[in-house]
C-alpha cells in the first residue's frame, strides 16, 4: 500500500505497528508514513486505533511489533530527551491545571525547552493575549483547545502532533484552531493529526491514512480517496417501499447503491442526467418519493463505501 | 527571561506553591483549622485555679456558727438551706455535704462516700470544723502552687497539633494534586516533553517546605500569642524533626499517590494510612494510655515519633542528642516509602 519514498527522508514513519491490549487487538499491523512538511491526518471512527497510534509514535505507549522512526531517531535508545525538545504534543483530554494562569502555564512548559519563543509571543499566536492573566478554569472550552496547542508550540517543534484537536468545539473555535495549524505549517512545520470529522481531515491535510480495526485501508489525497468511489456526487433518497437496486445502479451515469439508516445513497457523477433518471425509474417502480438530497462525495461517503459504516457509528 | 524563571525545577516549584494557595479549602484545613482547634481546645481545658467545694448548713439552732466556721475556709463554698431544700440539693450534687448541727455536741456530716469530690469536700469541712474548734497544727507545712508553664493541656496539644498537621499536608499536599494529574492525563502531557522526572517530583518537596515555613510558624506564633507556648529546647532539633518529618509524610503522601487512578482510589488509601495515626498517635491525649500490647505499633508510627520529639524539644527543653531515636525512625520511614513509591509510581 505504501511506496517508499526515496525523494524524501520520511518525518515519520512505522512499519508493522501492533499493539494489543489483552485480547483486543488496538492496532492491526499498522504501516505510515509522513513526509517532512505535510500535514497527514489520520481519519475513522473512534476505537479504530488513531490514539494508541498516534501515542507510539509519540513515544508515549510501547508497540508490541513494529518499527518506528522519528525525525529518523527511535524511541528508547537513550536519546529521547533529545528527540522531545524536537516535539510538540497535543493529547486528546488532558486537563490543564485550573488554578495557573494563561501566562504561567506557558511558561511552565516553556521552560522545559532549550530553544523557542518568548511564552508571550506564543500566547499571541493561539491569540490568547486578552486572556493571559486568567487562569484556566475560567476559559472556555475553544481556548483551553487553544492553550493546549499553545504548550504544543512552545518549542517551535519540526512536528506537532494533535490528536483529536477539535472535537467537542463549537465551529467558530474550530476554524480558529484550523488556522492555528495552517499558520504552523506555513513555518515548514510537520503535522500528524488524527480527527474523526472528514471535514476536517479535508480541510487541513494534504495526505490522508483512513483506519479501520488497526489497518489503514485507504490512503492518499482528499480528492484521490473520493476519487476511489468512482464518483463525486451523492444522492441521499427516501421512499416508501423496496427499489429494485439493480435497475438503479444500471442508470446512466449511477455509481454504487447502498442502504442506510433513512432510505437510500446513490453515488454519480453527472447529475444533470442521473437525477431526472432517477426519479423516472422511481416513477416506474411505483414508489412514492418522500425525499431527495444531493451533496458533493466526501470522505465520510469513501469510508462508507469501504466499511459499510459511518465514522459516527464507532467501532 | 533570566535564568530562573527558565529553570524547569524553579517554574514546577513555583506552580506547586501558587496552586496551593489559590484553594481556599486547602489554606483553610493547614492553616486555619489547626489554629481554631488549638483555640477551642485551649480554652475548654485551661486550668481554671482552685476550685471550691459547695457545702450545705441545715437551717437550725447553731446554723450560724457552723456557717462562720467553715466560711473561714478557702477550699469552702458555704450555703445555710431549709432542711427541703438541702435534702434536694445534695441528692442533686449541687453541694457535695451536708452539715446538720447537733443541739449538743458535734454536728452530723452528710456525704456519699464513693465520690471522689465529695470526700475531697468531707475532708475541708472536717479541717474548718476542727480549726474552729480550735485545733492546733503538729506539723506547718509550707505549700508553693505556682502552676509552671509547659504543664498545661495546650502545651501537650499544641506540639501535637503541628505533627498532625505535617501528617496531613504532606499525605493531601502531595497525594491529591498527583491523582489528579493522573487521572486527568497531565502527568502524561508532562512526559511527553523533555521534562526532568525528578524535577517534577523534586517541585513537590521544595513546595512542601515553603507551606511547612508557613503552617509550623503560624501554629508557633498563634501558640505563643495566645497561650504563651514557647520552644525550650534546641531550635535545631525543633528544625530537624519538622523537616524530617514534613518528609516523611510527604514521602508516603507520593507512596499512597503512586498508582491511585482517580480521586476516590486515592482518598481512600490516604484515609487508610492516617486513620491509624489519628487514633493511635497520641495528638490529643498521651499516646501511653494504650494497653503495653499495642505499643510496638504505637510507638513505630511515624506520627508518634514526631509527637514525641516535638514535645520533648518544646516542654522538656530537649536538644539534638536526646531526639536522635526518633528523627531516626522519621527517616527510615521517608526513605522507605520514597523508594517504594519510586518503584510503584506510574505516570498513566
Amino acid at each position: 500500500m505504501l511506496e517508499p519514498s526515496t525523494a524524501f527522508p520520511a518525518a515519520l514513519s512505522c512499519r508493522g505497528l501492533v499493539k494489543r491490549y489483552g485480547d483486543v487487538v488496538a492496532v492491526d499491523g499498522l504501516d505510515l508514513e509522513v513526509r517532512p512538511g505535510e500535514c497527514f491526518g489520520l481519519l475513522g471512527p473512534n476505537g479504530a486505533g488513531k490514539t494508541t497510534t498516534i501515542e507510539i509514535l509519540e513515544g508515549l505507549n510501547r508497540p508490541d511489533a513494529g518499527e518506528v522512526s522519528v525525525l529518523g531517531e527511535a524511541w528508547g535508545r537513550g536519546r529521547d530527551r533529545a528527540l522531545r525538545q524536537r516535539l510538540g504534543i497535543q493529547l486528546q483530554e488532558t486537563k490543564l491545571n485550573d488554578k495557573l494562569s494563561v501566562e504561567e502555564t506557558v511558561t511552565l512548559f516553556r521552560s522545559f525547552y532549550a530553544r523557542g519563543p518568548a511564552p508571550l509571543e506564543v500566547i499571541r499566536q493561539v491569540s490568547l493575549e486578552e486572556k493571559r492573566g486568567a487562569w484556566v478554569v475560567k476559559l472556555s472550552g475553544g481556548q483551553r483547545q487553544r492553550l493546549s496547542v499553545a504548550c504544543a508550540l512552545v518549542n517551535q517543534p519540526e512536528v506537532l502532533f494533535l490528536d483529536e484537536p477539535t472535537t467537542g468545539l463549537d465551529p467558530q473555535s474550530r476554524r480558529q484552531l484550523w488556522e492555528l495549524i495552517a499558520g504552523f505549517r506555513r513555518g515548514g512545520g510537520t503535522v500528524l493529526l488524527t480527527t474523526h470529522y472528514m471535514d476536517e481531515a479535508e480541510k487541513l491535510c494534504d495526505r490522508v491514512a483512513i483506519v479501520d480495526h488497526g489497518k489503514v485501508i485507504a490512503l492518499g489525497t482528499p480528492a484521490e480517496l473520493i476519487a476511489l468511489l468512482g464518483a463525486d456526487h451523492v444522492v441521499e433518497f427516501a421512499v416508501e417501499g423496496e427499489p429494485d437496486t439493480a435497475r438503479l445502479a444500471a442508470l446512466p451515469g449511477a455509481g454504487q447503491v447502498r442502504r442506510e439508516a433513512a432510505g437510500w445513497l446513490l453515488s454519480l457523477r453527472t447529475p444533470h442526467v442521473t437525477i431526472p433518471a432517477l426519479l423516472a425509474e422511481l416513477e416506474r417502480q411505483r414508489l412514492p418519493l418522500l425525499s431527495l438530497t444531493t451533496h458533493h462525495a466526501t470522505l465520510e461517503d469513501v469510508f462508507m463505501s469501504l466499511t459499510g459504516r459511518t465514522l459516527r457509528d464507532g467501532a | 527571561m533570566n535564568a530562573l524563571r527558565r529553570s524547569a525545577l524553579w517554574q514546577l516549584s513555583r506552580a506547586r506553591m501558587v496552586m496551593f494557595l489559590r484553594e481556599p479549602e486547602a489554606v483553610f484545613w493547614v492553616f486555619v483549622f489547626p489554629i481554631l482547634l488549638a483555640l477551642a481546645l485551649g480554652i475548654a481545658f485551661r486550668n481554671q485555679g482552685p476550685q471550691r467545694s459547695a457545702v450545705g448548713v441545715e437551717q437550725g439552732p447553731g446554723a450560724a456558727a457552723v456557717e462562720r466556721a467553715l466560711a473561714a475556709s478557702p477550699d469552702l463554698a458555704v450555703r445555710v438551706l431549709a432542711p427541703d431544700a438541702a435534702r434536694v440539693a445534695l441528692r442533686r450534687g449541687a453541694i457535695a455535704v451536708l452539715v446538720r448541727p447537733a443541739p449538743a455536741g458535734p454536728p452530723v456530716l452528710i456525704y456519699d462516700p464513693t465520690r471522689p469530690e465529695t470526700r475531697l469536700a468531707h475532708l475541708a469541712t472536717v479541717d474548718a470544723l476542727e480549726r474552729a474548734a480550735g485545733r492546733t497544727d503538729p506539723l506547718a507545712v509550707r505549700d508553693d502552687t505556682r502552676v509552671r508553664p509547659g504543664g498545661r493541656y495546650i502545651d501537650f496539644l499544641l506540639p501535637g497539633l503541628i505533627g498532625l498537621n505535617l501528617l496531613g499536608t504532606g499525605m493531601w499536599g502531595i497525594g491529591f494534586p498527583i491523582a489528579t494529574a493522573r487521572q486527568q492525563k497531565l502527568l502524561k502531557r508532562m512526559i511527553a516533553t523533555p521534562m526532568r522526572k525528578t524535577d517534577y517530583l523534586l517541585a513537590f518537596l521544595f513546595a512542601r517546605i515553603f507551606w511547612l515555613l508557613l503552617e509550623v510558624g503560624a501554629l508557633l506564633l498563634f501558640g505563643w500569642l495566645a497561650f504563651h507556648v514557647v520552644v525550650r529546647g534546641s531550635w535545631l532539633a525543633f528544625t530537624l524533626v519538622v523537616l524530617v518529618g514534613a518528609l516523611a509524610f510527604s514521602a508516603l503522601g507520593l507512596l499512597v499517590a503512586s498508582r491511585a487512578q482517580t480521586i476516590e482510589a486515592v482518598s481512600g488509601w490516604m484515609n487508610a494510612a492516617m486513620l491509624p495515626m489519628w487514633l493511635l498517635s497520641g495528638t490529643f491525649f498521651p499516646a501511653d494510655r494504650f494497653p503495653g500490647a499495642v505499643q510496638p505499633l504505637v510507638q513505630a508510627l511515624p506520627l508518634t515519633a514526631a509527637n514525641n520529639a516535638l514535645r520533648a524539644i518544646m516542654n522538656e527543653g530537649a536538644g539534638l542528642a536526646a531526639t536522635g531515636w526518633p528523627l531516626l525512625l522519621l527517616a527510615a520511614w521517608a526513605a522507605a516509602s520514597f523508594f517504594a513509591a519510586l518503584k510503584l509510581f506510574r505516570w498513566e
